[in-house]
């Protein structure tokens, strides 16, 4: 053990509701280092869904056939109005027990959607919702006269879509998007629920395990998702700024 | 894209006898007239004239009701045109200049040669850059639209339309959102542009512009043409009472 | 011979800022006022024929996905008929209270939090802003299981111990974000309100104190009804959560009542179904008076 890893060591043994396990322990470290890896990887796929859905869903919404455009508002009302655990347990314990099955040791029935797979797909879709609405936001304050005037240019509809209308509702959008990433972000906390083993499951196993290690487990969290958000919503200004468009909104 | 029939003594543009209506509104009844290549032709009337919609029909951007239009022979009525085609050589300059304002000037001006003409990057980079020191640009090349003036857009704007090479150039009021002081770096550049050769039909309320530059001048009223003539004519001698009228309200 | 100008502004000097904008204005989210309203605008578009369809719907579909089974639709409909009055009486009702409770708390702190965010003691106003930012950042999860870790399980008060119940602990694990957010929406209330204000009043000898509370706080009360009750409505869509904390509530409730039906499999889709229904219905006419009154709390400058 080094230096740090002794200290706190010996702070556990001097102060019992201080037990900073998971700075000594290698094998709660790893957990945490699971825990974190694990929100991360979530995070990330939810986003990039989550935008994915946003972009086609917005499309959708601006389609010529009325049933296509009844069937994303109910999409969207349905995520946007009901809570996020309960879409949660909703999806994985009511939806999970449909989902076909697959034996890879010839014994054991797996289901071929994880609860992480539903988690992915839960968060997805709620935050899928609001980023339809945000794009369509950006894509309606992208003036028709600008795509009047590159339509006079020659360029068809296509065109204008990817170059013209998509960029200008991408950087509109990009506040309230990121808006919305943080809050996805924080919302897969809530996967705990289907025992996906993020970084609050984790802890939450690690003080289950270790009673003293309590306080020492809070503390962390606390300062962990702070950190993480923190860096994250500094990471977006910059995206932001980067963004900007000379001379709009100055 | 020509009509193997069109020769250059025919009409670059004919319009001859075109009905346009907005649900129960009808706003063009019945205009005929021909632009000849090389002419500068300028279309002056008082608000809801129809002057705007009869230019947007000619590079189709409004669809006509009966009537013709005529672009090089090719018809513009036609449901089977390729619009895009048709664009390509007939420019169009709006009055809310329209710059796209994620991409600076010179890229505003580059972006439809490459992605419509399918022109190579520095080709089309040379060919802009050209045309910003026509409008009189020089050093605004990597500014964004809004870091410039109304004046200086409007200015692109003519320049990114230049650059698809059209044989034809529609101005639809391109000054009346302009401050005064700029009104006239825009004009200079039209005026340039006009006797470099450059078939023009200005939609305009500029009568001084119109007096200097034009070949042509035609009054709207309420969808038809009420008279028109050459410059030199057409202010001192009207004869008809309504354009009599319009001319002592701005004149 | 004058040439008509349709601006008729003085350009600006430097870089001249057109008179046109560039781009239409961004309706999604709107300067100066908190934005999650859209939370309360999306939940009243829902005709009251459409909640009807949907609430249909959530019963049919899972009859049409269940083809063969030993228990039966019918007979899942049956179980949750019968658990109905103690799933609601018992479960939702505190819900219900754990919501009012927490926006009571935490519209009271939210206020002083927000107070302190304008105030002109640069300390105080930064301690607040810190503050606000923690707790709006944390997830509310990771909040809740602090508090309910930290709070004790009973106080003594002058010598008589009295016990702290855990649906009272989750109470003050809400309040926190919940106080975070009505800062902010205090702090943007009072921020939108035009100077002008300010220097009519201190024109008029008001002391900051006096302004505050007489000209400017009334102003804002308004402008904050609309925020605050979408706040409440994102907060009861929150209050599940606790259960993961084991407070009986709705959705630990249900499970018990699937568990004691033999947990068939059957049984989920309408118990859950049903939390979410309850919780819509709860909330759809909230956000139908949210926007009444946004409509006419709308202020003319």
């Amino acid at each position: 053990m080094n230096a740090f890893q002794q200290y706190f060591y010996d702070l556990a043994q001097t102060h019992p509701k201080w037990n900073f396990i998971y700075f000594y322990d290698p094998v709660q470290t790893w957990r945490v280092a699971d825990g974190l890896w694990m929100t991360i990887q979530l995070s990330v796929v939810c986003v990039i869904f989550s935008v994915v859905i946003g972009v086609v869903g917005a499309w959708i919404q601006g389609a010529h056939s009325k049933p296509l455009r009844l069937v994303m508002q109910g999409y969207i009302q349905f995520f946007r109005n009901t809570p996020p655990l309960v879409q949660l347990m909703f999806f994985y314990f009511a939806l999970g027990q449909f989902t076909p099955t697959y034996a890879p040791d010839g014994w054991l029935e797996v289901p071929i959607i994880s609860n992480v797979g539903w988690a992915i797909i839960s968060l997805s879709f709620f935050a899928g919702a609001f980023n339809v609405e945000i794009f369509r936001a950006g894509i309606e304050a992208v003036p028709e006269s600008t795509q009047e005037a590159a339509e006079a240019l020659g360029m068809n509809r296509l065109q204008i879509y990817i170059y013209i209308v998509l960029p200008l509702a991408f950087r509109v959008s990009l506040p309230a998007l990121n808006n919305n990433l943080v809050n996805l972000v924080k919302t897969t906390t809530q996967a705990l629920a289907i025992a996906v083993p993020e970084l609050l499951y984790q802890m939450i196993s690690i003080y289950n395990d270790y009673s003293t290690a309590q306080n020492a487990c809070m503390l962390f969290l606390f300062f962990a998702y702070f950190l993480l958000v923190g860096i994250l919503v500094l990471g977006m200004s910059r995206w932001e700024r980067g963004m900007r468009i000379p001379g709009y909104g100055s | 894209m020509t009509n193997s029939d069109w020769t250059p003594d025919q009409p670059l543009v004919s319009i001859k006898d075109v009905h346009k209506s907005f649900g129960d509104l009808e706003v063009l009844k019945g205009v005929t007239l021909d632009v000849r290549q090389g002419e500068v032709i300028c279309i002056i009337g008082p608000s809801g004239s129809g002057k705007s919609t009869l230019i947007r029909c000619v590079n189709a951007l409004n669809t006509i009701d009966s009537g013709s239009i005529k672009v090089e022979g090719i018809e513009v009525n036609d449901p089977a045109l390729d619009k895009l085609e048709l664009r390509k050589n007939v420019g169009m300059v709006f009055q809310q200049y329209n710059l796209f304002p994620h991409k600076t000037a010179l890229e505003n001006v580059m972006m439809a040669p490459i992605k419509v003409l399918k022109q190579s990057v520095e080709e089309a980079e040379e060919r802009a850059r050209v045309l910003i020191k026509r409008v009189n640009l020089v050093g605004k090349e990597n500014s964004y639209p809004g870091e410039l003036s109304g004046g200086q857009q409007q200015r692109v704007a003519i320049a990114r339309s230049l650059a698809m090479n059209p044989d034809v150039m529609l101005f639809d009021e391109v000054t009346a959102a302009l401050d005064p002081e700029t009104v006239n770096e825009v004009l200079l550049a039209i005026k340039d542009l006009a006797q470099d050769g450059m078939t023009c039909i200005l939609v305009t309320h500029e009568m001084g512009f119109a007096r200097e530059v034009a070949d042509h001048i035609y009054f709207t009223d309420r969808g038809v043409i009420v008279e028109h003539g050459p410059p030199s004519t057409f202010f001192t001698e009207a004869t008809d009472p309504r354009t009599q009228e319009f001319l002592s309200q701005i004149l | 011979m004058k040439s008509i100008s349709k601006s008729g502004k003085a350009s600006r000097d430097r870089f001249n800022a057109t008179d046109l904008a560039v781009l239409k204005p961004f309706k999604y989210n709107q300067a100066g006022q908190v934005q999650d309203l859209q939370f309360s605008h999306w939940l009243a578009e829902f005709s009251p024929r459409s909640l009807l369809i949907i609430a249909l719907l959530f019963l049919l579909w899972p009859g049409l996905a269940m083809a063969q089974s030993n228990y039966s639709f019918a007979q899942a409909l049956d179980a949750l008929w019968r658990w109905l009055p103690f799933i609601v009486t018992k479960g939702f009702l505190l819900n219900l209270i754990v919501s009012f409770l927490t926006m009571f708390i935490g519209t009271i702190a939210g206020v002083l939090l927000g107070l302190g965010q304008v105030s002109p003691l640069r300390p105080l106003a930064r301690l607040s802003w810190l503050i606000t930012q923690l707790f709006r950042n944390s997830p509310w999860l990771v909040l809740l299981f602090i508090v309910m870790l930290a709070l004790p399980f009973e106080i003594e008060i002058g010598g008589e111990i009295y016990p702290i119940p855990d649906w009272l602990k989750a109470v003050f694990g809400l309040a926190l974000p919940i106080m975070a957010n009505i800062s902010e929406i205090v702090r943007g209330a009072i921020v939108s309100v035009p100077t002008g204000q300010w220097e009519a009043a201190e024109s008029l000898a008001y002391s900051r104190q006096q302004t505050l509370w007489m000209v400017i706080l009334p102003q804002c009360f308004k402008r904050m009804i609309p925020p605050w009750m979408n706040w409440y409505a994102i907060l009861t869509m929150a209050t599940p959560l606790i259960s993961l904390l084991g407070v009986e509530e709705i959705i630990t409730l249900s499970r018990q009542a699937m568990e004691a039906e033999d947990n068939h499999p059957e049984l989920l889709v309408p118990f859950f179904g049903f939390a979410l229904i309850i919780f819509f219905a709860y909330c759809y006419p909230i956000a139908r008076l949210t926007i009444r009154l946004e409509k006419r709390f709308v202020v003319r400058q």
